[in-house]
């Protein structure tokens, strides 16, 4: 029986008494896929920070694997790529091996110090994303889309059993981007790995993903894509035009 | 006088012995503080350091003992103000800094001037430190840098991505408390060497004249403290041999360094 990996009930959030999600309630469990989709400005990015605790919801409640959010701890589970690839500084002097290393802190206690037997780890995640040829290399004096791999290889080094990546592949070209896709589906067919992505390409996340979630400040769909297709609801929401785009995609899924 | 000659004198050994401690310690921990866009709170805790050096002067208590407390307070006011004042770093130091200035002129304003040579707290007189404050220089540098290495992964981890690093569970807030308490001890430290005006300085030059040709961070902090340790040995004998102050010799110095470093980077980069 599948396990919950990640609940929520009735998540608010608001900022400055404005609110930017609403009541968002979904649960998810081991081995989904998720496309989290909807218009800029929808609330996509600040319900992943919920979740990962780096925003506080204003109402409601976070289950992580088996525990409240505020007492989670096992943050080894979770891997996180965070959303602008620039927002780090494009000079940082640190080799590709190096940032790659810090993604296994969580599974550091104290001291957390990355050691010489970690390099195994290191160099599984590197070769994963095909960029163990430039472990010593500047991450700054990577292409962006290298870049990105680095960050997708600090994500996966610490095997997470909940892989969350807010828009991975917008400095990968058409090529990279097939690949990336191919990486996280091996991941979470062959390894189990739960993934919630963050696309604004819905096309190609019906093509991958067996769960979407449309957001716009409120849930406003959340279920598997054959009931996506299949919903006279989503029709009127979307247009049957982009239904028919959505669902054209998942029917041909590889 | 030749460099032997010079080697024999104790105050010239107690200078490069103190000020090769305080430049490596200075050079680690300022390739974080460049690296997180916070190069600047070591003039602003300078300045707080200043008036904490008035205060002590005015409770007529030791000044440096009663600058540490006041330093390190200021310096979790600065990430106070950043995190609920909703203000940026430089303006967080800003107005720490300013603070740190006004409230010193006041009490050196109402004690109608010090009977001391503040100009030694202001530019630093390295050549006058004593053997007491050489071993305590030692001591402090050494468990600074151990409390650096201790944190080395977590201190990165905040420097390259400090979002990211909360999403890895690094507590992020003790962290930064952390870095900036190193600081402002470091500051109250390097007050010797340099003087409160300068110490910036050794926090920002080694660091960017590193950055210039370094490949990875290790490398970084090893090529950064090998300029500082350079700058200040050098710094201290030309200072003896031209009559030069020797604060503002090592200044000077690590500027040159780091236009050498440019230079060669983009010959490099060729």
């Amino acid at each position: 029986m599948p396990v919950d990996v990640l609940t929520t009930e009735g998540l608010t959030f608001q900022y400055n008494s404005t609110e930017i999600l609403a009541d968002i309630s979904f649960r998810l469990q081991a081995g989904d896929y998720l496309g989290l989709v909807g218009p800029n400005g929808s609330g996509k990015t600040t319900l992943i920070k919920l979740i990962l605790g780096l925003l506080q919801p204003s109402k409601g409640e976070i289950v992580l694997f088996g525990s409240n959010l505020t007492d989670f701890k096992d943050w080894r589970k979770v891997g996180y790529l965070p959303q602008k690839i620039n927002s780090f500084n494009p000079h940082f002097p640190a080799t590709v091996r190096e940032i790659v290393s810090l993604g296994l802190l969580s599974t550091k206690r104290f001291p957390r110090r990355i050691k010489k037997n970690d390099d195994m780890a290191i160099n599984n995640a590197l070769e994963l994303v095909d960029i163990i040829d430039i472990k010593t290399e500047l991450i700054g004096e990577l292409s962006g889309g290298q870049q990105q791999r680095v960050l997708i290889a600090k994500a996966l080094v610490s095997e997470p059993e909940l892989l969350i990546l807010d828009e991975p592949t917008t400095a990968l070209d058409p090529e990279a981007r097939e690949k990336f896709f191919g990486t996280l589906k091996d991941l979470n067919e062959n390894r189990k790995v739960t993934i919630i992505i963050i696309t604004h390409d819905i096309g190609t996340i019906g093509k991958y993903a067996s769960r979407l979630l449309y957001l716009d400040k409120r849930l406003i769909f959340y279920g598997g894509f054959d009931d996506f297709c299949t919903s006279s609801e989503m029709a009127n929401y979307f247009g049957e035009y982009s239904q028919h785009v959505i669902c054209h995609r998942h029917d041909s899924r590889p | 006088m030749d460099i032997i000659s010079l080697l024999s004198h104790g105050f010239i050994q107690r200078a490069l012995i103190a000020g090769s401690f305080i430049a490596i310690l200075c050079a680690t921990l300022g390739t974080f503080l460049v690296l997180r866009r916070f190069s600047l709170i070591g003039d602003g805790l300078a300045h707080v350091t200043f008036g904490g050096v008035a205060v002590g002067l005015f409770l007529n208590l030791y000044p440096i003992y009663m600058a540490i407390p006041i330093v390190m307070i200021s310096s979790l006011g600065i990430l106070k103000l950043v995190e609920k004042a909703r203000l940026y770093g430089d303006a967080a130091i800003g107005i720490v800094s300013s603070l740190g200035i006004a409230c010193g002129i006041l009490l050196a304003s109402a004690a109608g001037g010090f009977n001391v040579d503040l100009f030694s707290y202001l530019f630093g007189n390295i050549l006058a430190i004593s053997n007491a404050e050489v071993v305590s220089s030692i001591l402090l540098s050494i468990i600074l840098i151990f409390v650096i290495w201790f944190f080395y992964h977590e201190l990165l981890s905040i420097t390259f991505d400090e979002e990211s690093a909360k999403a890895s569970g690094v507590k992020t807030k003790t962290i930064n408390a952390i870095l900036v308490l190193l600081t402002s001890l470091t500051v109250v430290l390097a007050m010797r060497v340099v003087g409160i005006m300068l110490i910036s300085s050794l926090l920002i030059l080694p660091p960017v004249t590193a950055l210039q040709v370094a490949r990875g961070f290790r490398m970084t902090i090893i090529i950064a403290s090998a300029a500082g340790v350079l700058s200040v040995m050098l710094g201290v004998f030309l200072s003896l041999v031209a009559d030069l102050p020797t604060g503002a010799t090592i200044v000077i110095l690590n500027f040159i360094f780091f236009i050498g470093a440019f230079i060669f980077g983009k010959f490099l980069a060729k």
